[in-house]
């Protein structure tokens, strides 16, 4: 079995319009691989269409995890084959606890084969194993009482996803702009808690983000340029070093086709967001 | 509604079964003292006077009942309770007896259970015909009397002529009684009609705790039958949790009013747990009558199948500086249906009101169907009265989520159910409570379409 999360010419569309175009990417255990791009370029779409999101259509290609097809799974059959997503808006779950979602996730995930009703995870253990990563990523103990999401900051929102990572242990793990809203300080915090359960779990890593300083902590050997719809440049961190001094421009240049495509996109997205 | 009006209604709904013959009959089963008999009558001669409910009336707009033919039931009786019977309910008198220091159950209007009097320091929880025996002028002095009217409609009208057992608990000035005490009223086997009056006393600077369920198992009839009323005195700085779940089978028709009176600096938290019954429709009011007075009041409602739940709340304040709290909440599945009609009344002289109400339904179901209609009537011109109301579906982003979690659909719409009613459950501060209606809500759930 390969250990890798591999997409082949994956195409996706919502609402019948296609958004990813044909995206290739394996990323192999314990790799870290940054995906950047403008707004509307499709980023998010593929961190959705990867997890399972039922409104983002797979109408061609390939994914596989360790070997495994992802796309014929549900949602959270693909968590408990070991995929990881951070979401970028954390949704809240009013009336429920961190400490009981994740008792419930942690059980599923670490014994796929559990039936509904069945024990979950023994509360000593849990509680024991929760405190510690909580301790880890500097959160206070009062955390795992409150419900989930429900009036969090940012910076909260971004440190419960990170702690969900830590006790889900996934062999892949997708970051979508999990830098986006936070300062400086609370940038690093969650850095480094993404860096410990990487380097711990041997975990392969996604950052999908705008921005070069979350790379400035969760250092990519690989960096990947999603434009258009499709990843248009590949290659090491000099590639972030360029889009900083330069921009877009370059690529918009040199791929005129998938530039139109980008701004149709761009477009769109703009329009979705007026309504 | 004018006399002429409810005059030329229909009344071939009244029923032979509690006519003149058999309310006769009923009262010569029973030696009870004059004043007691002569109570019934009129109750009984406003039975005869007053109309049968229709969809013409406000509160019978949205809840048919041209299923209920009362003429298919007749005056309960207490009659010996079977070891089958026994059986089929043990289990609920034991999760109660597990959980609470001592109470009473019965069993087809027959007692079935006495309170342990020693753990009760004082205070007084024993059945109604017992009380009228030995606690007449107890009796006398509050049943149906202030609190509950009699003649509120045709219902009220026939619980009051027939009720036939119930329960008082009477606890006197200054008794506080720590551990909370249950009572549990049953239907099973050949048991159809269920006609309880709860009757509950703290006189001032008293204290104490009551979980009270209607449950039914295993009945034999298609239908069964519970016409009930509930009375509340709490005393001036007095503090009464009441916990009233309503937990019979599907097949039960429910009727039920329900009032407390609560005097100066008195509290009351009232906890309605709506999870049974084929219909249902329950009267529950507070009245704030004396200054300081406060009542919380939690609903948590669960319907399935066709079942059909009809709530209509009040809040009266009638003295300064009260306050009053209500938050219903409800899940519907399948085609049932809730329907909760709420009323902030504040009188003239209520100034300083502070008073909220608020309902929340959760539909799992295209077909089921949820009404809210909250109402305000102030008179007092410093007050602050808020009301609010919502509906929704399940969201579809939260169970996206805790699936990418790992969490299955099932079990993450489970938690979202659970989730939506913890605000309720936050408030309600007995805990065997609270896990007795996480427990019902979860099987329901489990048990839908």
């Amino acid at each position: 079995m390969s250990a890798e999360l591999r997409i082949e010419n994956l195409h996706v569309a919502i609402d019948g319009k296609e958004i990813l175009k044909g995206v290739d990417l394996t990323i192999r255990k314990g790799e870290v691989h940054a995906l950047m791009g403008p707004n509307g370029s499709g980023k998010s779409t593929l961190s959705y269409a990867l997890m399972g999101h039922p409104n983002y259509e797979v109408t061609a290609g390939v994914a596989t995890i360790n070997g495994t097809d992802l796309l014929s799974m549900e949602a959270d059959e693909r968590a408990k084959a070991g995929l990881f997503l951070a979401f970028q808006y954390p949704t809240s779950i009013p009336g429920v606890t961190v400490a009981n979602f994740l008792r419930h996730a942690v059980t599923n995930v670490r014994r796929p084969d559990r039936k509904e009703g069945e024990d979950l995870m023994p509360m000593r253990d849990f509680r024991k194993e929760l405190r510690e990563q909580m301790e880890a990523l500097g959160v206070d103990g009062e955390f795992a009482r409150r419900y989930l999401n429900e009036g969090f900051s940012g910076g909260e929102k971004k440190r419960a996803e990170v702690l969900q990572m830590a006790m889900l242990r996934p062999s892949f793990a997708i970051l979508d702009e999990t830098d986006s809203g936070l300062d400086i300080d609370a940038v690093r915090i969650v850095s480094e808690g993404v860096n410990r359960v990487a380097e711990s779990q041997g975990t392969g890593v996604l950052v999908i983000t705008h921005y070069k300083r979350i790379l400035d902590y969760i250092k990519p050997s690989f960096v990947h340029i999603l434009f258009g719809g499709r990843i248009v440049e590949s290659g090491g961190p000099e590639l972030v070093d360029r889009l900083e001094r330069e921009g877009y421009d370059w690529i918009r240049e040199k791929y005129p086709e998938a530039a139109r495509d980008e701004d149709e996109l761009e477009a769109k997205e703009a329009a979705s967001l007026a309504v | 509604m004018t006399p002429a009006t409810a005059a030329s209604r229909p009344r071939q709904s009244l029923p032979a079964s509690f006519g003149d013959d058999a309310f006769e009959a009923f009262l010569r089963r029973r030696d009870e003292p004059e004043w007691l008999i002569e109570r019934r009558r009129a109750a009984f001669a406003s039975f005869q006077a007053l109309p049968w409910p229709s969809a013409r009336d406000e509160e019978w707009r949205r809840t048919d009942i041209r299923g209920f033919k009362a003429a298919d039931f007749a005056p309960p009786e207490a009659v010996a309770v079977s070891e089958r019977d026994h059986a089929a309910i043990a289990p609920l008198v034991a999760a109660l007896a597990g959980s609470y220091a001592t109470g009473t159950a019965t069993i087809n209007a027959s007692t079935t259970q006495r309170a342990d009097a020693r753990t009760l320091g004082g205070a007084i929880l024993v059945d109604l015909p017992t009380a009228v025996r030995e606690y007449p002028e107890i009796v006398r002095r509050y049943l149906l009397t202030d609190c509950v009217n009699p003649a509120a409609d045709a219902l009220s009208a026939l619980h009051a002529a027939f009720w036939t057992n119930g329960t008082l608990l009477y606890v006197p000035k200054g008794v506080k009684l720590a551990a909370p005490l249950y009572s549990l009223v049953a239907l099973a086997g050949a048991g159809r009609v269920d006609f309880d009056h709860t009757l509950i006393v703290l006189e001032d600077g008293a204290e104490a705790a009551l979980v009270r369920e209607t449950a039914s198992r295993r009945t034999e009839a298609r239908s069964a039958l519970h016409v009930g009323a509930v009375e509340v005195f709490v005393g001036a700085g007095s503090n009464l949790r009441f916990v009233n779940i309503q937990n019979w089978d599907d097949d039960v028709w429910h009727f039920s009013r329900e009032r407390a009176l609560v005097d100066a600096g008195g509290s009351i938290q009232w906890t309605v747990g709506g999870l049974g019954a084929r219909l249902a429709k329950v009267n529950q009011e507070v009245m704030l009558r004396g200054e300081r007075s406060d009542a919380q009041v939690n609903g948590v409602m669960f319907t399935t199948g066709r079942q059909h739940l009809a709530y209509f709340t009040r809040q009266d304040h009638a003295a300064p500086h009260t306050h009053s709290d209500l938050l219903y909440k409800g899940g519907l599945l399948d085609g049932s249906r809730i329907v909760w009609k709420g009323m902030i009344r504040v009188e003239k002289d209520a100034q300083r009101t502070d008073a909220y109400q608020k309902n929340d339904s959760l539909l799992l179901s295209e077909e089921s169907r949820a009404d809210s209609i909250p109402g305000l009537e102030i008179e007092a011109n410093d007050v602050r009265c808020t009301h609010g109301a919502t509906a929704g579906r399940v969201d579809e982003d939260m169970i996206f989520y805790a699936q990418a979690r790992g969490v299955p659909r099932e079990t993450a719409i489970r938690l979202i159910v659970e989730g939506f009613f913890a605000n309720v459950y936050d408030r309600i501060t007995l805990e065997p409570v609270r896990e007795t209606l996480r427990q019902a809500v979860a099987a329901k759930l489990g048990h839908g379409k």
